[in-house]
C-alpha cells in the first residue's frame, strides 16, 4: 500500500510530507526531487521507480503530489487517490496552490490522517469528512453522544456520502448535462475518430433521504418498452439534437451512490444523492454524433517563403440554437515573418507568441457559415525539418446535447417526509462544449 | 487565520524558543508552538530535542492538538523510545474515551508508534476495540492488526488477534469488511502457504455483498481479494463474474480494472462454447475504452493494462482500434503506449487506417516517438502481409525526408522486412545505399552492412562499400564489427575473386587486433572454415535463413499470465512480475491462472525464442548441449574452479547467444550457435594462439572441462540477511576452502539510497572455532544498488561452543548505520584438512575399532558416477580413498577424513551400479551435497 506521501513546490522545497510505511525513509523526499522534479529530461512517466522505490506523481498547477511505495500497490487506486486528495482539498480550501497548502498545513495533516490509514485509502467524501475534521477542533468535545454516533455510521456506513435530517424549505433539483465533443477529422473532410464524453451534473437540495430514478432516452431501454426507436431510422440523425427518440450509449460510470447491481440487471438508474452539486454520471457515446461544426481548410505553399490559408466553418444545427464562444485555432510555422487575415465575422489575430492564427467569434446562428484568409510570410530558413503542420482547433458552446441525450424523467420518493415528486421544482439544462475538436491540414 | 507563517522561522536559538512555548500556561501560544513544531519537522529539521515537551501537550481536550502530537510522535517515538513510554497513559485512557472518533484516533495512532514496549501496551486495548460497538473504531482496529503484524508478527499470532480478524469479514458494516480483507490479505502475503484468508464459498457470497455496499477503496481491497481466489468450478466461475461485471461501472478506474482482473482471470474457466463467455468478452471492451477519458496518469496504467490484455484476450478489443489513435495533446508517455497497442490490434481489417496515422506520427517532433512510429511501419508490414507494399513505399517517402533519425530507423526495419519478404522489395537498395555516410548509430550501420553483406551479388560495388566500413574497424561498436566481418565473409563466399584481399583483411582485424572474444571466435571459426571446407563453409554462412516470427516483444507466456494476475498494481505497469521490484518475501508468490477449462489449450505457447539453440542437431559437436546447459546456468551456480575475472566474459557469452537479434543471423546455423558461446568461456587461454586449428581444439577440450571443475565444492551464495531487515543491506555468501584455507565469501549489496561504509565483522563462539582471520576488507564505500564481492579468510583458533545444530555460526556486520546479525551453516567439509589421508595399516586397526553407536549409514541416491570418479571428487574436498576392492559386482571404497580439530572420520562407501551406498559416521549432507554438486 501507500507508504508516504509528500506533496512539493515548484521548486521541489517539501510542503508536506507524511509517511505511513516503516519502509519508506526521509531519504525518499529527497530522492523524487533530484531524480524526477530537478529532472533534466521532460518527465516520461507518471510512475519512477528509483532504488527499488516506486513513485506515482501528479502536477496540478505548479505542486507536486507524490505517493511512494516498496510494495506492488494498485497502481489505479493511487492515482485515483491523489486525484480524490487534490478534489478533498479544493474543497476544503480552494484552488491547490503553494499559499494555500501552507496556509492549512494543519487541516491538510489531519486530513491526510483520516482518509489514508496504514496507506489505505478510507472514506474520502467530502461531505461526511465535513461533519467532523473542522478548524475548530474543540468542536468533538461538545458533540452529543447522538451526534457522535451519527457521525461515526455516516462516515463507515452504507450511505457515507449523505447525513440524515437535511432539511429545505423548497426542495428543488438542477441538472445539467455536459457534454464534450472531441473530433479528428481528416483534411479531406473524412472523420478519422469522434466521441461524445459527457457528464450528468446534479445539484440536490433535497430533505431527508429521498430516494431518486434517473431516466434517458437510452437505446436499450426504450427498445426494451417497445416505445421509442421503432419507428425511427437509428442510423439518421435529425439537426439541433431534438429529433432523435433514443441514443446508443457505449460505455457510463456512476457515482458511487447509484446502485450498480440494479442497473446491470434492469439499466435502471436509482440513487439516494449527496447532498449539493456532484456528478451522477459520466457517459461515452459514439455513434450519430452530431458535428456542431465543420472545418474546411485550404493551405497552399507559395513558394518557399509564404503561406496562403483559408478556412471555411459551418455550422451544423438547428437556425433557431446559437452557438457561443466559438474559437478556431489556425497554427502557424515557426519562421513565421508576418500575416495578414481578412475573415468574414468576428475578429483574427495573429499572436506570435502561440505560432497561431487565433479567429473568435461571439456568436453564430445554425446552417451558417463563415471564412477566413491569411496570408503568412515565411523566414527563409536552412532547416532541413520540415513543419509539422499542427491540426486546426476549434471551440465552441452550444446550447443542446451533441449526443443526442434526452433526460426523460428524474423523480423523487420520501416516504417519510411529506413531499412528493411533484412539489419537487427540477431545472434541466444541456450544453455542449468542444472537447479535442481539431482538423488536419 | 493562515498558517504558512509557520514555515518561515529559521532564526538561530529557536529550538529553545519553542521550548519556552510548549511550556507556556496559555493555551492558544501551546498550540502555536506545536504548529511551528510540525512545519519544522515537515522540511526536515530535526525536532526531536523537544520530546518531552510536545509529548507533555498531549493531556489535552483540544482535539487539533492532540492530532498535532500524534503526528509528532508518530515521527519521534522510534528515536526516543524511553520517552515514548509516557505517551502510553494517554492512548489507553484515549481508547476508553466516551467518543468513538477518540477511540479510534487513538487505536490508530498507537499502532503507527513502532516501540516494543508500547506494542505490548497496546494489545489490550486493540483487543477492546475490534470489538468495539462502533463501526468507526472496528474498522480502524482492523487496519492496526496489520500494522501491529508489521511489527511484531509473532505477537499477533500469539494474541490471537488473526482470528478476531477473520470473525470480522463477517462484520455488519462493509466498511470494516473491506478494511478486514485488507489487513489480512496483507499478512497472508508474508506468509504464503498459510491459508489465513481461507476463502470458501460461504466467505466469498459475504465478500460479494458488502462490495455492493461499502465505499469505492473498499470495493478495491474486495476485488483485489477476490481475484486470488480459486473457484471450484465453471459454475461458480461464472456467478462471481455475474456479481462483478456491474463494478465495470463505476466511475472509480481502480475499481474497474480490478472488476477486469478479476473476470480475466476466472474467464480462463469458462468453456469458451458458453455463450456467457462471449457476453462478458463483449461486456470487457466498452469499460475499458472508458477508461482512455481518465486523467492521463490513469490513461497511462491503463494502457499499460490493456497491452497486457490485448496480448491474452485480443478479441476484445479487435473492433477499437480508434480509440488508441494518439492525440496531439497528448503526454508523451499516452503516445508511445497507445503505439504499442495499436500495432498489437493492426489487422487486414484496419491497416489502412493505421498506416495513414503512422504516417501522420513520422512527422511529428518527439524523437522517440517518431522513431517509434516508424518502426511500427514496419511491424505492420512484417505482421500484415497485404499491407507490406504500401509499407515499403512509405518508408521510402520517409527516408527521403532526409531526417537523420527517421532515415536510421527505417533502415534497421526495413532490414526486417528483407528477411520477412525475400526476394521481393530489394529493389529499394539502391536507394538505401545513397543515405551510408548519413548513418551514425550502431543499429542502423549493422542493419545496412547486413543488407549489403546478404545481397552482395546485386550490388557491384559491395566490396567498396564494406571496406569503407572497414577503415575504423576499431572504433565500431561489436554490433558492427561482428555484422562487418559476417558481411564481408559472405561476399567472399560469392565473389571469391576479387574480395580475397579483403575477407584476409578482416579476418586479421578480428583475430589479431581485437580484444573482443566474441568477435576473434566467430573470426576464428570462418577462417578455420574457409580454410578447411569452402563447400561447407558456403552452407554454413549462406544458410536459408529461418523466417522471422510476425510478432516480435510478445511477453513471454508465462510471465504473461502471472502479469494478468497483477492488473492495476504496479507489476502490470513495469511489465515485471513484483519479486523483481519488491523487496523480501512480500509478493514473491508467483500468481497462477487458473487452469483453462476445457483441454490443454493453455500449453500451445508459442515460442518466442528467435533462435532456440535447442534446435541445433546435436552431432555436430556431441558436448554442445551440456556446454550451453553450465553456460546458460551460470547465473545460478558459478563453477568453482575458474578464476574470478573469467566470469564476466563468460556471462556475456552466456546473455549474446540469448539475445538473438542480428547475431542469430549468423548463429542461425547450428555451429555458430555451439560455438558462439563456447570459446566465450576461456579467453585467457586463446591469448596468444593465433594458429586457428590448434586453438580450435584446445577450446573443444577446455570447454568440456567448464562444467567439472576440480577442487573442493562450494555451495552457491545464498541469502543470508534480507536486505529489509537490515535497512537496506543484503548479505549473501558461501563458504569455500581453497588451497587449505577457509574462506568466506560474502555478496554485500546496497539496497537503500544512502552510501554505506564503515563495514567490520564479527564471529560468535561456535562448535569449531571458526575466527575471522582478518578484518574485512570493504575498501571504498557502497553505494545504492551496487555490489561488492569479498572473501574473507578464516582460522579455526577461536573460541570454541558447541551450537546446535553443529555447524551453525552466528555472525554480527556492522556498518555506518547499525548492527545487524544473522546465523548460517557452513559445510562441514569445509573443515577437512588435506592431510587427511590416513596409513593403510592405521586405517584397519582404527576401523575395527569403532564402536558400533559410533557408526551410521546412510543412503545417496540419484547419483550417476562410478567409483573411480567418484573417488576423485571426493579427494577434491580432501576426502581421501585408502582401499577399494570389488566384491559381488560392487565397488567398495575405504575413505579417511580429517577435521581441523584433529578428529578422524573413516568412511566405507558401496556403490550399486550408480547408486552408492555408505557406512561412515559422518553427517550424510555433507557427502550427499559434494557427490550431486560436481
Amino acid at each position: 500500500m501507500i507508504g508516504g506521501l509528500f506533496i512539493y513546490n515548484h521548486k521541489g522545497e517539501v510542503l508536506i510530507s507524511r509517511v505511513y510505511r516503516d519502509d519508506i525513509g526521509r531519504n525518499a523526499v529527497d530522492a523524487f526531487r533530484v531524480n524526477v522534479i530537478h529532472a533534466r529530461q521532460q518527465v516520461r512517466s507518471p510512475v519512477t521507480n528509483i532504488a527499488r522505490t516506486s513513485f506515482f506523481h501528479v502536477k496540478r498547477s505548479n505542486i507536486w503530489l507524490a505517493a511512494v511505495t516498496k510494495q506492488n500497490v494498485n497502481a489505479a487506486m493511487v492515482f485515483e487517490f491523489l486525484y480524490k486528495m487534490c478534489d478533498v482539498m479544493t474543497a476544503y480550501f480552494g484552488k491547490i496552490s503553494e499559499e494555500n497548502i501552507k496556509n492549512n498545513f494543519v487541516l491538510i495533516y489531519e486530513l491526510l490522517d483520516e482518509i489514508l490509514d496504514f496507506g489505505y485509502p478510507q472514506n474520502s467524501e467530502t461531505g461526511a469528512l465535513k461533519t467532523f475534521i473542522t478548524q475548530q477542533g474543540i468542536k468533538g468535545q461538545h458533540q452529543t453522544k447522538e451526534e457522535q454516533s451519527q457521525i461515526t455510521s455516516q462516515v463507515t456506513g452504507q450511505i457515507g456520502w449523505r447525513r440524515e435530517g437535511i432539511k429545505y424549505r423548497r426542495n428543488e433539483l438542477f441538472l445539467d448535462v455536459l457534454e464534450s465533443v472531441n473530433l479528428l477529422m481528416s483534411p479531406q473532410g473524412q472523420v478519422l475518430s469522434a466521441h461524445v464524453s459527457g457528464r450528468v451534473v446534479m445539484k440536490s437540495y433535497l430533505s431527508g433521504m429521498p430516494e431518486c430514478k434517473f431516466g434517458m432516452n437510452d437505446k436499450i431501454v426504450i427498445d426494451k418498452q417497445g416505445k421509442g426507436g421503432t419507428t425511427d431510422e437509428p442510423g439518421k440523425s435529425e439537426l439541433g439534437g431534438s429529433g432523435k427518440q433514443s441514443i446508443a450509449i457505449d460505455d457510463c460510470t456512476f457515482h458511487q451512490c447509484v446502485r450498480l447491481s440494479k442497473f446491470d440487471s434492469e439499466r435502471s438508474i436509482s440513487f439516494i444523492p449527496p447532498d449539493g452539486e456532484y456528478e451522477l454520471m459520466r457517459y461515452r457515446t459514439t455513434k450519430d454524433i452530431i458535428l456542431p461544426f465543420r472545418v474546411i481548410p485550404l493551405v497552399r505553399e507559395v513558394g518557399r517563403t509564404k503561406l496562403e490559408v483559408k478556412v471555411v466553418i459551418k455550422s451544423n444545427f438547428k437556425p433557431s440554437l446559437l452557438a457561443q464562444k466559438i474559437e478556431v485555432r489556425i497554427p502557424t510555422p515557426l519562421n513565421t515573418s508576418g500575416v495578414q487575415v481578412i475573415c468574414m465575422k468576428g475578429k483574427a489575430k495573429y499572436k506570435a507568441s502561440e505560432n497561431a492564427i487565433v479567429w473568435k467569434i461571439k456568436r453564430m446562428a445554425g446552417m451558417k457559415e463563415s471564412q477566413i484568409s491569411a496570408e503568412i510570410e515565411l523566414l527563409p530558413t536552412n532547416d532541413k525539418k520540415k513543419w509539422a503542420r499542427p491540426p486546426i482547433s476549434m471551440n465552441f458552446e452550444v446550447p443542446f446535447a451533441p449526443s443526442g441525450l434526452k433526460v426523460r424523467y428524474l423523480k423523487v420518493f420520501e416516504s417519510k417526509l411529506n413531499y412528493s415528486d411533484h412539489d419537487v421544482i427540477k431545472w434541466v439544462r444541456y450544453i455542449g462544449r468542444s472537447g479535442i475538436y481539431e482538423t488536419r491540414c | 487565520m493562515t498558517d504558512s507563517k509557520y514555515f518561515t522561522t529559521t532564526k538561530k536559538g529557536e529550538i529553545f524558543e519553542l521550548k519556552a512555548e510548549l511550556n507556556s500556561d496559555k493555551k492558544e501560544k501551546k498550540k502555536e508552538a506545536v504548529k511551528k513544531v510540525i512545519a519544522s519537522m515537515t522540511v526536515g529539521k530535526d525536532v526531536s530535542a523537544l520530546f518531552p515537551d510536545v509529548v507533555n501537550c498531549m493531556q489535552t481536550d483540544n482535539l487539533e492538538l492532540k492530532k498535532l502530537v500524534y503526528l509528532y510522535l508518530m515521527n519521534y517515538a522510534k528515536s526516543q523510545p524511553d520517552m515514548a513510554i509516557m505517551a502510553v497513559n494517554t492512548f489507553v485512557k484515549d481508547c476508553e474515551d466516551l467518543n468513538p472518533l477518540i477511540r479510534a484516533l487513538a487505536v490508530r495512532t498507537m499502532g503507527c508508534i513502532r516501540v516494543d514496549k508500547i506494542t505490548e501496551y497496546l494489545c489490550e486495548p486493540l483487543r477492546k476495540c475490534l470489538k468495539d460497538e462502533d463501526p468507526y473504531v472496528r474498522k480502524t482496529a482492523a487496519v492496526c492488526v496489520a500494522k501491529l503484524h508489521d511489527i511484531n508478527a509473532q505477537l499477533v499470532e500469539d494474541q490471537g488477534f488473526l482470528d478476531t480478524l477473520k470473525d470480522l469479514i463477517s462484520d455488519s458494516n462493509p466498511m470494516v469488511v473491506a478494511n478486514a480483507v485488507a489487513a489480512l490479505s496483507e499478512i497472508a502475503e508474508s506468509h504464503p502457504n498459510s491459508n489465513l484468508l481461507d476463502l470458501n464459498p460461504q466467505t466469498i457470497n459475504k465478500l460479494l455483498t458488502a462490495l455492493n455496499e461499502c465505499t469505492e477503496w473498499g470495493q478495491i481491497f474486495i476485488l483485489d481479494c477476490l481475484a486470488s481466489y480459486l473457484p471450484r468450478d465453471d459454475r461458480e466461475s461464472q456467478s462471481i463474474c455475474e456479481r462483478v461485471t456491474p463494478r465495470l461501472s463505476h466511475a472509480n478506474s481502480a475499481v474497474v480494472l480490478s472488476a477486469v482482473k478479476v473476470l480475466m482471470k476466472f474467464m480462463e474457466m469458462l468453456p469458451k462454447d458458453l455463450d456467457y463467455y462471449g457476453t462478458l468478452l463483449k461486456k470487457l471492451a466498452p469499460p475499458l475504452v472508458t477508461l482512455l477519458s481518465a486523467e492521463p496518469e490513469l490513461q497511462y496504467v491503463a494502457l499499460r493494462n490493456i497491452n497486457l490484455i490485448v496480448q491474452k484476450r485480443p478479441e476484445i478489443l479487435k473492433h477499437e482500434m480508434k480509440v488508441f489513435f494518439v492525440k496531439y495533446n497528448d503526454p508523451i508517455y499516452v503516445k508511445l503506449e497507445k503505439l504499442d497497442i495499436m500495432i498489437r490490434l493492426a489487422s487486414q481489417a484496419n491497416i489502412a487506417q493505421v498506416l495513414a496515422e503512422l504516417k501522420e506520427y513520422a512527422t511529428e517532433v518527439d524523437v522517440d516517438f517518431v522513431r517509434k512510429a516508424v518502426r511500427a511501419i514496419g511491424r505492420c508490414a512484417i505482421k500484415v502481409e497485404q499491407s507490406a507494399e504500401r509499407c515499403v513505399s512509405t518508408l521510402l517517402d520517409l527516408i527521403q525526408t532526409k531526417v537523420n533519425y527517421v532515415v536510421q530507423e527505417a533502415i534497421v526495419v526495413i532490414k526486417d522486412i528483407f528477411r520477412k519478404y525475400p526476394n521481393k522489395y530489394e529493389s529499394v537498395i539502391a536507394t538505401l545505399c545513397e543515405n551510408l555516410d548519413s548513418l551514425d548509430e550502431p543499429e542502423a550501420r549493422a542493419a545496412m552492412i547486413w543488407i549489403v553483406g546478404e545481397y552482395a551479388e546485386r550490388i557491384d560495388n559491395a566490396d567498396e562499400l564494406l571496406e569503407s566500413f572497414l577503415e575504423g574497424f576499431h572504433d565500431e561498436s561489436t554490433q558492427v564489427q561482428l555484422q562487418l566481418l559476417t558481411a564481408i565473409v559472405k561476399l567472399f563466399l560469392k565473389k571469391p575473386t576479387e574480395t580475397q584481399e579483403l575477407v584476409q583483411q578482416v579476418l586479421s582485424l578480428a583475430t589479431q587486433d581485437s580484444d573482443n572474444p566474441d568477435l576473434r571466435d566467430r573470426g576464428y571459426i570462418y577462417w578455420r572454415l574457409l580454410s578447411t571446407d569452402p563447400v561447407a563453409a558456403k552452407e554454413v554462412v549462406l544458410a536459408e535463413k529461418p523466417l522471422i516470427s510476425e510478432e516480435t516483444d510478445l511477453i513471454e507466456p508465462t510471465l504473461l499470465e502471472e502479469l494478468i494476475c497483477h492488473i492495476g498494481t504496479l507489476a502490470s505497469v513495469y511489465h515485471k512480475p513484483p519479486s523483481a521490484f519488491v523487496e523480501g518475501s512480500r509478493g514473491v508468490q508467483h500468481k497462477r491462472l487458473p487452469p483453462r477449462a476445457g483441454s490443454g489449450e493453455s500449453t500451445e505457447s508459442p515460442d518466442v525464442g528467435q533462435s532456440g539453440p535447442s534446435e541445433a542437431p546435436p552431432a555436430v559437436i556431441p558436448s554442445q548441449g551440456d556446454l550451453l546447459g553450465d553456460l546458460l546456468n551460470l547465473d545460478l551456480a558459478p563453477p568453482t574452479a575458474t578464476v574470478p575475472s573469467v566470469q564476466p566474459s563468460m556471462q556475456m557469452g552466456a546473455m549474446d547467444l540469448l539475445g538473438g537479434g542480428l547475431d542469430s543471423l549468423v548463429c542461425s546455423s547450428p555451429m555458430g550457435a555451439g560455438l558462439g558461446a563456447a570459446p566465450a568461456a576461456m579467453p585467457a587461454s586463446l591469448g596468444g594462439a593465433p594458429a586457428v586449428g590448434g586453438g580450435l581444439g584446445d577450446l573443444f577440450d577446455l570447454g568440456g572441462g567448464v562444467g567439472m571443475p576440480t577442487g573442493s565444492y562450494v555451495a552457491p551464495k545464498t541469502v543470508w540477511l534480507l536486505a529489509m531487515k537490515a535497512k537496506g543491506l543484503e548479505i549473501s555468501g558461501t563458504f569455500a576452502r581453497r588451497g587449505g584455507i577457509i574462506q568466506m565469501d560474502l555478496s554485500l549489496t546496497n539496497k537503500a539510497m544512502s552510501v554505506m561504509t564503515d563495514f567490520a565483522i564479527q564471529f560468535n563462539r561456535n562448535s569449531f572455532g571458526l575466527a575471522p582471520a582478518g578484518p574485512l576488507q570493504v575498501l571504498t564505500p557502497l553505494s545504492p544498488n551496487q555490489t561488492i564481492d569479498v572473501s574473507l579468510p578464516l582460522s579455526t583458533s577461536g573460541p570454541v561452543m558447541k551450537m546446535e545444530p553443529l555447524n551453525n555460526l552466528q555472525v554480527a556486520v556492522k556498518n555506518n548505520i547499525d548492527v545487524f546479525y544473522f546465523s548460517c551453516q557452513y559445510p562441514l567439509s569445509l573443515l577437512f584438512v588435506e592431510d587427511g589421508k590416513m596409513d593403510r595399516q592405521v586405517f584397519l586397526a582404527t576401523w575395527k575399532d569403532i564402536p558400533n553407536d559410533n557408526e551410521a549409514q546412510f543412503q545417496i541416491k540419484d547419483i550417476h558416477l562410478n567409483s573411480d570418479v567418484a573417488s576423485n571428487k571426493l579427494q577434491g574436498s580432501n576426502i581421501f580413498t585408502i582401499a577399494k576392492r570389488t566384491v559381488e559386482g560392487q565397488d567398495m571404497l575405504y575413505q579417511s577424513v580429517k577435521l581441523t580439530n584433529g578428529i578422524w572420520v573413516l568412511a566405507e562407501m558401496r556403490i550399486q551400479t550408480g547408486n552408492p551406498n555408505y557406512t561412515c559416521t559422518e553427517p550424510r549432507i555433507v557427502y550427499a551435497n559434494l557427490l550431486h554438486s560436481q
